[in-house]
């Protein structure tokens, strides 16, 4: 296929963040995914979100594994480094990259295949790990790229487009997320981007591994009567427990909101995650009461969203491993060789 | 023997082979190893090989050491002292002493005459019983029986009694009362002999200066260290024998060399990974991000990382594997060894896939090779296997010692940094712009705007822009094709040993077939049958070995794999005429010996001047 650059023309009242960057200055290549694909509008949420967080677009890498959502990469962030890796190996790639540069933001993008399948092993331990990551799954129950099977997402009991009926449960990431380790765990849906935006930009400035399911219908073999991941379900079933507002540590918070159907959650670096409750009793700090309320719903065929989980006290992978403040990959020669001198005494010692 | 019906007593100063048979998890080792320190200890050159089972506690295990004053460190074969400490495997142990021989065993419990041999000299001591007086406690029991024995072969090899003394206090500096116990077993083991046997027997060390400034060490720990001066900061890795220890000792090293003075922080990562998928595809994501990065594995993970080999080759990212080769194919022989993944590692992966590989003969060169990798694979761009096996990796051996020149400064390979990008330097990740079919890169985070690019397995044009055009894919392949000859010029050259006269056969091997190698070379010299030796150190091979095979009419190609997978790449890669190459190939999981070789290839010559008798017969 033709590979298409996208014009760089600006108009003069294009909106600039703090940093001086347009919004295009955070797109990438022309999307070849098809028409009304909902990859495509989590793509343009990664934009807005960066553009918005005032985020260098060089300090984030963005990782893949293979297939649909896999692409999408390329067609976000164009001044990053992006890594589109092997069919559900993103998550170590990552795990390496991480190991390597610890000051760079790391934005892992996956599918249901590519994560709930081939990859199944390698998301869990990533979530166990810590790793300081934002993991997207553009979930929509479907292999797309290879016509229409199903994914291990797929929900029993729903019907392919040519009506054949998924007889195998459904793995939910999310529950998996939860029960692993992860400590900022979210579904959001790809159609609605007032959700979904806030849960990208609170992921991005947590600490420690941040899961988010998008639920992101694909329109050319999910989007029929009897798919339980079609635009029409999911707006359907949508049962969000909250509404996520981020605010960046140097904002003032303009918006009043009555007492008591707030919560606030101050994450690491003093971002402020507002949560405003749709459900009065939900308690997004409770892991346990999470993972039960997932599966309540999920038995009456709701699609629970919002942010379900996080854990203002995170850590990350580098505080388990104890390494240096300074990136490994900057560390000079000197920092990394004993010389010749240490190897005189560790000589005698071998005799 | 011939006619003589009682065989010769053995006569040997500081040239035999003693063999410990144990069970395994009972403390044997240390003790074979005290014993084995001993003998170096006296000036004299030693060789001990690990026989051992996938096994934690209760199978038998065997200490082969052989003891060369003429510094010979390959497996030599036979037995000249059998120490028997495991009744499961008596009867085997006795049957491979060689005639002549001498068995020392636990004369505890009483043993029909039946289960002796007459042809071989036969010493008992009543270990258990001389434990069971010493000591009430039965771990006790069970390790100061190892110690007694090492007292005992102490007297009967007339050992210096103090030599040994000393290593024990060295070992347990610090720890008095361990030390006192010890010596006292090992006293107890001494006296013993001294009084009940006939000390010395013919077999004796004698102090000598064969050892010199040699350090010992075993390939896996020279390897860990390798990679610590190699510049090392990320390994990923999951457990399996024969490489688990490459990593046990990076981590180790790391402590004590890498841990931040100021504030105790590590400047490094270790991460165990949930597989070896997982562990090479960390290895490529922190290489891809300007770490240097490695992981350590063995045959079975060598196989399932082959799909990530083929990423990291085709997205060119600079990883190293060190592959300590165990018995295959499948689970194979998990602790026996063998040169057999050879063909794997060259063309691993789908597609079409050359890799880089160094092959070490001893630590020595898992040192040097090991932190040499790292630079080649950042120079190149792309994978370096280094490929020891089992016998390097877990034996403990006599080296050169380790030296490392301060001037020294990594070669981290073709990188744009920033300023070059703000310079306008033109940067097109897959562009050959120097004519080595090397391309730049930029490591992640350089620049704001400038040398981003997408990394992929898929195919892409010179500026990294996804493309299937076959203009594209052809550039890129022709260009890794240069890479790939930028390589020979890189890799270690070969190391020639010349016979003392001119001569039309020549010898390639490559590894832990050196030490057996060098032993055999003497010997044929002594037959008066002249070779030539190259000893391989590197996969792309360099045009000098093309040569030295045109240079001879045959040329064995000794290995330790079934296939001859050495000669089947020599004959792939060299387009040598495949009559020319000669097999010699030992493969039944124990380390090549000498007399293999040398027999081999006598027989070989033999066989070979009577062939056109034979042709005109027919």
């Amino acid at each position: 296929m033709t590979y298409f650059a996208k014009p760089k023309l600006l108009r003069p009242d294009t909106p600039k963040n703090a940093l001086g960057y347009t919004r295009r200055d955070y797109e990438g290549a022309i999307s070849s995914l098809c028409a009304g694909c909902g990859h495509d509008s989590i793509s343009a949420a990664v934009v807005q979100a960066c553009f918005d967080l005032d985020i260098q677009p060089h300090r984030v890498a963005k990782l893949s594994g293979i297939g649909c959502s896999s692409k999408t990469p390329d067609y976000f962030l164009g001044n990053s480094h992006g890594f589109n890796t092997t069919h559900g190996r993103m998550p170590s790639v990552l795990t390496g990259a991480a190991l390597a540069n610890r000051d760079l933001i790391y934005l892992g993008v996956s599918g249901d295949g590519d994560s709930a399948s081939i990859g199944i092993g390698q998301f869990a331990h990533a979530m166990r790990r810590g790793v300081d990551m934002t993991y997207l799954v553009e979930n929509n129950g479907v292999y797309g790229l290879t016509k229409g099977q199903f994914s291990a997402t797929a929900d029993k009991g729903s019907k392919n487009k040519r009506g054949v009926v998924n007889t195998d449960s459904p793995i939910d990431l999310v529950a998996l997320a939860l029960q692993l380790g992860a400590t900022y765990v979210a579904r959001s849906f790809s159609g609605d981007k007032e959700q979904l935006i806030p849960l990208i930009k609170g992921a991005l400035r947590h600490r420690g591994p941040a899961f988010i399911d998008v639920i992101s219908p694909c329109v050319t073999f999910n989007n029929h009567a009897g798919s339980t991941k079609s635009y029409d379900y999911v707006r359907e079933h949508n049962d969000a427990v909250n509404r996520l507002d981020f605010i960046l540590p140097r904002d003032q918070i303009e918006a009043s909101y009555a007492p008591g159907e707030l919560r606030r959650v101050v994450q690491h670096d003093g971002s402020i995650l507002l949560l405003r409750k749709v459900k009065t009793d939900y308690d997004p700090s409770d892991r346990v009461g999470a993972m039960n309320h997932l599966q309540e719903r999920h038995a009456l065929g709701e699609i629970v969203t919002g942010l379900l989980f996080v854990d203002s006290a995170s850590e990350s992978m580098h505080r388990h491993l104890n390494t240096v403040e300074k990136p490994l990959n900057q560390l000079h020669d000197a920092y990394l060789c004993p010389g010749n001198h240490a190897l005189a005494a560790l000589n005698a010692s071998l005799r | 023997m011939k006619s003589d019906t009682s065989p010769k007593i053995a006569q040997r100063c500081n040239d035999f082979v003693i063999k410990f048979a144990n069970v395994n998890g009972s403390g044997s080792a240390s003790a074979n190893e005290l014993f084995a320190r001993a003998v170096m200890r006296m000036g004299v050159p030693i060789a001990p090989r690990n026989i051992f089972p996938s096994n934690i506690q209760g199978m038998p295990t065997w200490y082969e050491l052989r003891v060369s004053g003429a510094g010979w460190l390959g497996r030599r074969g036979g037995c000249d002292l059998m120490v028997a400490m495991n009744p499961q495997t008596w009867d085997r142990d006795i049957a491979e002493i060689s005639p002549g021989g001498y068995l020392l065993y636990d004369s505890t419990k009483t043993l029909p005459r039946s289960r002796f041999r007459s042809d071989v000299v036969v010493l008992g001591l009543p270990f258990t019983e001389m434990c069971n007086n010493e000591y009430s406690d039965p771990r006790q029991r069970l390790l100061f029986k190892n110690i007694m024995y090492v007292g005992a072969l102490t007297a009967l090899l007339d050992m210096e009694f103090a030599v040994v003394e000393r290593l024990i206090a060295e070992q347990y500096r610090g720890k008095d009362k361990l030390i006192g116990a010890n010596i006292n077993a090992l006293k107890i083991g001494y006296d013993a002999a001294k009084e009940a046997l006939p000390c010395p027997i013919g077999l004796h060390v004698e102090r000598a200066n064969g050892v010199g400034d040699k350090i010992f060490i075993n390939g896996n720990n020279a390897c860990g260290l390798g990679a610590v001066y190699g510049g090392a900061t990320v390994a990923a890795w999951y457990p399996i024998t024969p490489s688990t220890p490459v990593i046990e000792a990076f981590s180790s090293y790391c402590r004590k060399y890498r841990t931040d003075p100021d504030n105790g922080k590590a400047r490094y990562a270790v991460v165990q990974a949930e597989d070896e998928l997982a562990s090479i595809g960390m290895v490529i994501g922190a290489a891809w991000n300007g770490a240097r990065a490695f992981t350590a594995t063995s045959g079975p993970g060598i196989s399932l990382m082959q799909e990530f080999f083929g990423l990291a080759y085709f997205a060119e990212v600079p990883v190293v594997v060190f592959d300590v080769q165990r018995g295959g194919p499948s689970t194979g022989m998990p602790t026996r060894t063998q040169q057999s993944d050879l063909i794997s590692c060259a063309y691993a992966s789908h597609g079409d896939t050359k890799h880089v590989m160094l092959f070490p003969e001893d630590p020595y060169e898992c040192f040097t090779l090991g932190a040499q990798a790292f630079d080649l694979a950042e120079r190149l761009q792309t994978p370096v296997f280094i490929l020891l096996d089992l016998d390097i990796g877990m034996n403990d051996s006599l080296c050169k010692p380790f030296d490392w020149d301060d001037q020294r400064r990594y070669d981290r390979g073709k990188v744009m940094s920033a300023a070059e990008l703000e310079a306008g330097k033109n940067f097109g990740r897959y562009l050959d712009v120097d004519g080595d079919g090397i391309p730049w890169r930029t490591i992640p985070g350089t620049h704001p705007t400038k040398g981003a690019f997408f990394s992929r397995g898929t195919t892409r044009n010179a500026y990294a822009k996804y493309s299937e055009a076959g203009t594209d894919y052809v550039y890129n392949m022709e260009r890794l094709r240069r890479k790939f000859e930028t390589a020979k010029k890189l890799v270690p050259e070969p190391v020639v040993q010349r016979a003392a006269q001119p001569t039309r056969y020549g010898a390639i091997y490559y590894g832990s077939t050196s030490p057996a190698m060098a032993e055999a070379f003497a010997q044929l010299n002594e037959q008066g049958i002249p070779v030539d030796l190259m000893r391989v150190r590197a996969f792309p091979f360099s045009d000098t070995i093309i040569d030295f095979i045109a240079e001879h009419d045959y040329v064995f190609v000794v290995e330790q794999n079934e296939s001859g997978q050495l000669r089947m790449l020599l004959l792939t890669e060299g387009e040598v005429d495949p009559k020319k190459l000669l097999r010699v190939l030992h493969y039944d999981g124990t380390p090549i010996t000498a007399s293999f070789i040398s027999g081999r290839i006598a027989a070989a010559l033999d066989a070979h001047k009577v062939t056109p008798i034979r042709k005109v017969a027919s």
